[in-house]
């Protein structure tokens, strides 16, 4: 009893208004988050399931729910919609598969060199690694455009090696079907010619980037690199030239003190490169949207440029925010997979190395 | 974290609406408010001639009303169109593409309000037609194009070939080809879609729907791929990509393909980018089955309860009023959509007989709803005619096409 009688008072008190003035104070930021986040979030849910197709509001009584059947229409239903979809997460799925270990590594190849102390004309290594992400993506696809032409800088390089270069950004030729029509295999086994997931044969699925989406990648690891080698090189100075010197002390080369100190002392940066590297890859549109999406044989649609296309083309709202929200859920459980992976799990294992320090320690 | 930049678009979209529907207010009462009106005026322009054109009569046109109306060139008609629907802000008036047509009119966008324009009865009836949905003529033609065979006059000059020798049979159109194919230059070019190859399916008898069923996968289809097929065989059929053309007029114009497959667009781009070029533009040669053509054509597009329908109806009398087509066919090229005007035209530019001549026998391409994914996937496929068997790429068009009409009419 005396408990409860002691509430109210002291919520009379001094301390009254917190609560109140809280929530005063937080407002601006609420609402912001939840006009610009929350609610587009929830239209976009309702959108997904409805049979909206973009003409005035989406909350109109004249749009009515349909359930699943958008999500339907590009998973599990036979069709064009289904295939479309298909084949952009195979596209989409050979670029993540590429670019996010190779721009992670060049990237942190990039930052060990110009970190270097006796690096000279460090600031212009610096300035011209990173100029590319600086720069518009369009403005770069365009450049790409022009050296990429079947008679463009690239194909005459290679041509002066005596290769006939192929027509980058027209060419829809798988290179793992290249690899595979190297060796006479031309036609799938009757086992992958049958439709498989998400109506895509495993002929298909297992045809490997096409040379016109490679030439892609190759544009994603150039206009990207530069902005994580700028994250790595920030955490690369954080680490401090007492440890380089104690790994000296130790006898450590510069291979050993690479794999052994420096990238495990990365590792939160290594996470967050990772993380924005394979968000920022499977949301990509700018460069397919920029070359039509649809050349090359619609090797290089990817499943964000899809969801565009379904919505402002076709007028398949519903299933062009189906397919925005497979994406966002995708990547969500992509995130959460690697933070997992990329745990620190470290008692056991610090313990594991002290203990053989000992060891090793003992004849000596 | 951006995670759902996109589906947050589709959302943002949405939120848009909500604001947009608080803010409607102060609209125009129907019927005759004829001045006065801010008019908004979306077009998908081929270039600056045709934007400057369609801005001077419109001009003119509310000097002479009291209004104003302002012409936007969109950079990608549709996306744009998509976009002012659903923000619930439709622009007043719109150039409506054909192959959109079907869709925007099945799904309730646009208002049919060609059945009470002054001179609802002078278009041709096959652009009548074409702009009609559900027994209903929607949208007033703009104007219209055909396909005709433009042919490099030096090149031709160079292989040999006179008067006597313009192709009027497939036959002969090979035999021509192959002529002027040299070691730099290809003699026959066209864009590798539909809107060019559906010529030749439908010359050797075929189309895309057949009455109520649809027969993409039919022999004649199959025998107009074959004869590309030869002609790309023989090395005397390149397509633009090939040839590191953005289309077939820019092949053309830069002399890598002699002969290629345009409507009179092509004579605007010339003009400008390639004025030392000499060309004739001449009907396309028949096939087995007889001659035939596509004719394509925008609308006057108007979105559905329009508050400014009066203003906008008179609007568009005006500028489908045989003089004014007339004018801009001087300005751009295109060939005006009433009986009296084109044929007006094909006096006054003698050079362009060609493309009116084909009005005869053109075809409208296939563009019900949703065939329009289905076309998008058949010009995918398309980029395998040099090797695939002409059935295999008819086949899916087949299942596509009819999953969509199915839809369309189920």
């Amino acid at each position: 009893m005396p408990l409860a009688a002691a509430r109210p008072r002291r919520r009379g008190g001094i301390r009254g208004g917190e609560a109140r003035a809280g929530w005063l104070f937080v407002a601006p930021a609420v609402v912001i988050t939840a006009v610009f986040l929350v609610v587009p979030i929830a239209l976009a849910l309702w959108v997904s399931m409805s049979d909206w197709n973009g003409f005035q509001s989406p909350l109109s009584p004249r749009v009515n729910f349909v359930g699943l059947e958008n999500y339907a229409a590009i998973t599990v239903d036979d069709g064009l919609d289904q295939r479309n979809f298909g084949t952009a997460v195979r596209n989409n799925l050979y670029y993540v598969l590429l670019v996010v270990p190779l721009q992670t590594i060049i990237a942190l190849l990039l930052a060990v060199q110009v970190n270097r102390a006796a690096l000279r004309g460090r600031g212009f290594f610096r300035t011209a690694f990173y100029f590319p992400s600086v720069t518009s993506t369009v403005a770069i696809v365009i450049v790409f455009q022009f050296l990429f032409t079947a008679s463009g800088a690239v194909n005459a390089l290679i041509g002066a090696l005596g290769i006939d270069g192929p027509d980058w950004f027209n060419d829809s030729t798988g290179l793992i079907h290249g690899l595979l029509s190297a060796f006479g295999i031309t036609s799938p086994p009757p086992l992958l010619a049958e439709p498989g997931f998400l109506g895509i044969t495993g002929w298909e699925w297992l045809a490997g980037p096409s040379v016109a989406m490679t030439s892609l990648i190759i544009l994603a690891i150039f206009t990207t690199s530069g902005t994580f080698m700028l994250l790595f090189l920030a955490a690369l100075q954080s680490i401090g030239s007492e440890i380089d010197e104690a790994s000296l002390m130790d006898g450590a080369g510069p291979v050993r003190k690479f794999f052994s100190i420096t990238v495990p002392m990365l590792r939160p940066t290594l996470f967050t490169v990772l993380t924005l590297g394979l968000i920022g890859s499977w949301q990509v549109f700018d460069q397919i949207y920029v070359l039509g999406g649809t050349s090359a044989g619609g090797t290089i649609s990817t499943p964000a440029f899809l969801a565009y296309r379904s919505s402002f083309v076709d007028l398949e709202w519903g299933q062009g925010a189906a397919i925005a929200f497979i994406l966002f859920v995708f990547i969500i459980l992509l995130t959460l997979a690697q933070r997992w992976v990329l745990k620190e799990r470290s008692p056991r294992k610090r313990v594991a190395v002290v203990a053989t320090g000992t060891v090793e320690g003992g004849p000596r | 974290m951006r995670t759902s930049q996109w589906s947050a678009v589709a959302l943002a979209t949405g939120l848009a609406v909500t604001l947009a529907a608080c803010s409607s207010g102060g609209g125009a009462a129907d019927g005759d408010v004829e001045s006065g009106q801010e008019l908004t005026m979306l077009i998908g322009s081929s270039g600056d001639a045709e934007t400057t054109a369609v801005q001077e009569a419109a001009d003119a046109w509310a000097e002479e009303t009291g209004n104003t109306v302002e012409v936007v060139a969109a950079n990608d008609l549709v996306q744009q169109l998509g976009q002012g629907f659903s923000g619930n802000n439709p622009p007043d008036l719109f150039y409506m593409p054909w192959d959109q047509f079907q869709s925007y009119a099945a799904q309730g966008f646009i208002e049919p309000y060609a059945e009470d324009l002054a001179n609802a009865g002078d278009f041709l009836p096959a652009l009548v037609e074409q702009f009609s949905y559900d027994g209903q003529f929607y949208c007033a033609p703009k104007d219209f194009s055909t396909l005709g065979l433009q042919i490099n006059l030096e090149a031709w000059e160079a292989a040999g070939l006179t008067d006597a020798d313009i192709p009027t049979d497939w036959d002969q159109l090979a035999t021509v080809a192959q002529t002027l194919t040299t070691g730099d230059q290809v003699g026959l070019s066209m864009g590798r879609e539909y809107a060019r190859v559906g010529v030749f399916m439908n010359q050797a008898g075929g189309s895309l729907v057949d009455g109520d069923t649809i027969a993409a996968d039919s022999a004649e289809n199959a025998e107009g791929l074959a004869y590309l097929q030869e002609l790309i065989a023989a090395g005397s059929l390149k397509f633009p990509q090939e040839l590191e053309a953005g289309w077939g007029g820019e092949a053309f114009g830069l002399g890598k393909a002699a002969m290629v497959i345009e409507g009179p667009w092509i004579n605007g781009a010339m003009k400008n980018d390639f004025p030392e070029r000499k060309y004739i533009s001449v009907e396309l040669p028949a096939g087995p089955a007889g001659p035939s053509t596509f004719a394509f054509s925008n609308c006057w597009g108007m979105p559905v309860d329009s508050e400014t329908r009066g203003a906008t109806l008179d609007l568009i009398e005006f500028l489908t009023s045989d003089e004014q087509q007339l004018a801009f066919a001087e300005a751009f090229g295109v060939i005006p959509s009433t009986e009296a005007g084109s044929a007006a035209y094909a006096e006054q530019f003698p050079e362009n007989e060609a493309f009116v001549a084909g009005v005869e026998y053109a075809a409208s391409p296939v563009a019900f709803q949703g065939a329009a994914a289905a076309i998008a996937d058949f010009n995918t496929q398309l980029e395998q005619i040099g090797s695939a068997e002409p059935s295999s790429l008819l086949a899916p068009l087949q299942s596509n096409l009819q999953a969509a009409y199915d839809e369309a009419n189920g």
